[in-house]
């Protein structure tokens, strides 16, 4: 039989498992369906219930306006699938094509897509994070239970990280006239995402609407009640903040652990893959059958010099899931590559923000157009003399144009493209704490001298 | 009804703010904020605002009034 023949009764009655029931997931069964794949597919998900939009549970669900039960994903056709919710994946057999079931059953698959996202980090001391009044913000359940603490009007929240999720629950507590306290490790808010000056911007936009922003401080221990709620919050500069709600916003873990053992180059990092999504194994081969989309994905980008970039964006989500399906029933021929530049965006304080391209591939930034103080501007970001990435703020409409440069590896800095040119237009470093994309660390190691012998293995680095 | 909305492509336009006002709102001068399960009331509003996205940003759900049995999660794994 030839590859093609394969093909064809693949795409009759093969078997596709995807672990995984959210946005990622739930896209690629669709396109799948789409594809013409008419074998028997099967979902995986460790939350029960409808695949739901997560977006919406930081945002208009915590305002009160929407319910956490009521962000359902719209279905764009039938997938016609098995579900097996409620209980995690725990292990995947690649020498008998099986994915293990935390309750011990195994499915068998001939090809499987892995989108098991990323799940909240929670707070370091268990005990401290079973307080009443602590949270984190991941699942429906996570936000139905602060939105009903928010609403039974606490007498102070606290927001224990300023990145982009921190940051639209302060602005939601604000907007709630719920007193808001912030506390971030960084010298400002979003400055890993976004660098020092987009991060001057956030921390001048939390401090004029009334949110006691603390930078440069650690939370180093939640105090409770004798009734286990939560009522205090110790800084590593012995100061205190009394507060019976705190948001524990200290990004995410990708969820690779069940794939230990599995021969994957999966990691802290997410599973590596290569552009067409499918997964790569500890010694950098391509495999045939295993497939990666979504947050848990990391994928190289050539327009960022091929690094692996492992994105917790929307868009990506749906580009990678549409990807992944069709190079899963689809010939070496057909086969799509992902390239798409990311895209990103935040609501808070009114304000929308905008990003194209990974920020933090950059050495410099500036403000090509508008204004920073009427929180209307661009920013674009450059690496070595040309265009990676920029931010907009209320000023959406002119991403596209900045997707292009990056897409052409145009000059930086940019010429401002309208007649609003800012008056400083000088470029600055763009400073980021810590580790950024231009410096991670390795998870791997290399082992072996004869080339029949050089074998790579994991260097399972700690979550913390 | 079930929407969503690609906020990465959105642009403001808010054009779906003016034509279902009920399910889009903006928040700010560009931000939009929606009801994912508009009320079936709502049904007419929203598709007119779908069809009127500059952006085609706005997916309404396909399977709408009709949503397979097969297709609903309802199994348990371990049931």
């Amino acid at each position: 039989m030839t590859s093609a023949d394969n093909l064809r009764a693949f795409r009759r009655d093969g078997r596709i498992v995807i672990v995984g029931a959210s946005l990622a997931g739930l896209r690629a069964a669709e396109s799948l369906r789409d594809e013409g794949f008419t074998g028997s597919l099967t979902m995986i998900g460790d939350e029960l219930g409808e695949p739901y939009d997560r977006p919406p549970l930081s945002k208009q669900v915590l305002t009160g306006w929407v319910p956490a039960g009521g962000t359902t994903l719209p279905r764009r056709r039938d997938i016609d699938a098995e579900w097996l919710l409620g209980v995690p994946a725990s292990g995947l057999d690649l020498a008998t094509d099986h994915v293990r079931l935390a309750d011990g059953c195994e499915v068998p698959f001939d090809r499987v897509l892995i989108a098991t996202g990323v799940r909240a980090r929670p707070w370091f001391v268990p005990s401290e994070a079973e307080l009443d009044g602590v949270f984190v913000v991941r699942t429906r359940e996570h936000a139905e239970g602060l939105q009903r603490a928010l609403a039974a009007g606490p007498s102070r929240v606290l927001v224990i990280g300023a990145g982009f999720t921190g940051s639209e629950i302060a602005s939601i507590c604000r907007e709630r006239n719920i007193p808001v306290t912030v506390a971030e490790l960084a010298p400002y808010p979003l400055v890993g995402a976004l660098g020092a000056m987009i991060g001057e911007v956030a921390a001048e936009m939390q401090r004029a609407h009334g949110v006691d922003l603390r930078c440069g401080v650690k939370v180093t221990r939640l105090e409770g009640d004798a009734q286990g709620r939560l009522r205090r919050a110790h800084f590593d500069d012995g100061s205190t903040v009394d507060a019976d709600v705190a948001v524990v916003a200290l990004g995410g873990i990708r969820n690779t652990e069940w794939l230990q053992g599995s021969g994957l180059a999966a990691g802290v990092w997410g599973v590596a893959c290569d552009t067409g999504c499918r997964a790569m194994d500890l010694n950098g081969l391509i495999t045939d059958d295993v497939f990666v989309a979504g947050d848990v994905a990391r994928c190289p980008n050539p327009v960022y010099e091929y690094r692996l970039i492992s994105l917790e964006h929307w868009a990506n989500a749906v580009e990678q899931a549409e990807i992944a399906a069709h190079n899963m029933v689809n010939g070496q021929a057909e086969r799509w590559p992902h390239l798409s530049i990311p895209r990103f965006w935040s609501i808070q304080f009114g304000v929308n923000i905008k990003s194209v391209g990974v920020p933090t591939f950059a050495d410099e930034v500036v403000v090509t157009q508008g204004s920073v103080t009427d929180h209307r501007f661009v920013a674009a970001y450059g690496y070595q003399g040309r265009v990676t990435a920029a931010v907009t703020f209320n000023n959406a409409k002119w991403l596209d144009h900045y997707r292009r440069l990056i897409e052409t590896a145009a000059p930086f800095p940019p010429p401002c493209p309208t007649p609003d040119q800012p008056l400083d237009t000088k470029p600055v470093p763009v400073d980021f704490p810590g580790p950024t994309l231009l410096a991670q660390g390795a998870t791997v190691v290399v082992t072996g001298h004869d080339p029949g012998e050089r074998r790579v293995t994991a260097a399972h680095q700690h979550h913390r | 009804m079930r929407v969503v909305v690609d906020l990465s492509r959105c642009e403001g336009y808010a054009q779906c703010a003016f034509l279902a006002p009920d399910a889009f709102r903006m928040h700010g001068e560009e931000a939009l904020m929606y009801d994912p399960e508009p009320d079936d009331a709502q049904r007419e509003r929203v598709l007119r605002a779908a069809a009127a996205c500059p952006v085609q940003a706005i997916l309404v759900d396909r399977l709408e009034g009709r949503t397979a049995e097969q297709d609903v999660p309802v199994t348990a794994a371990s049931s």
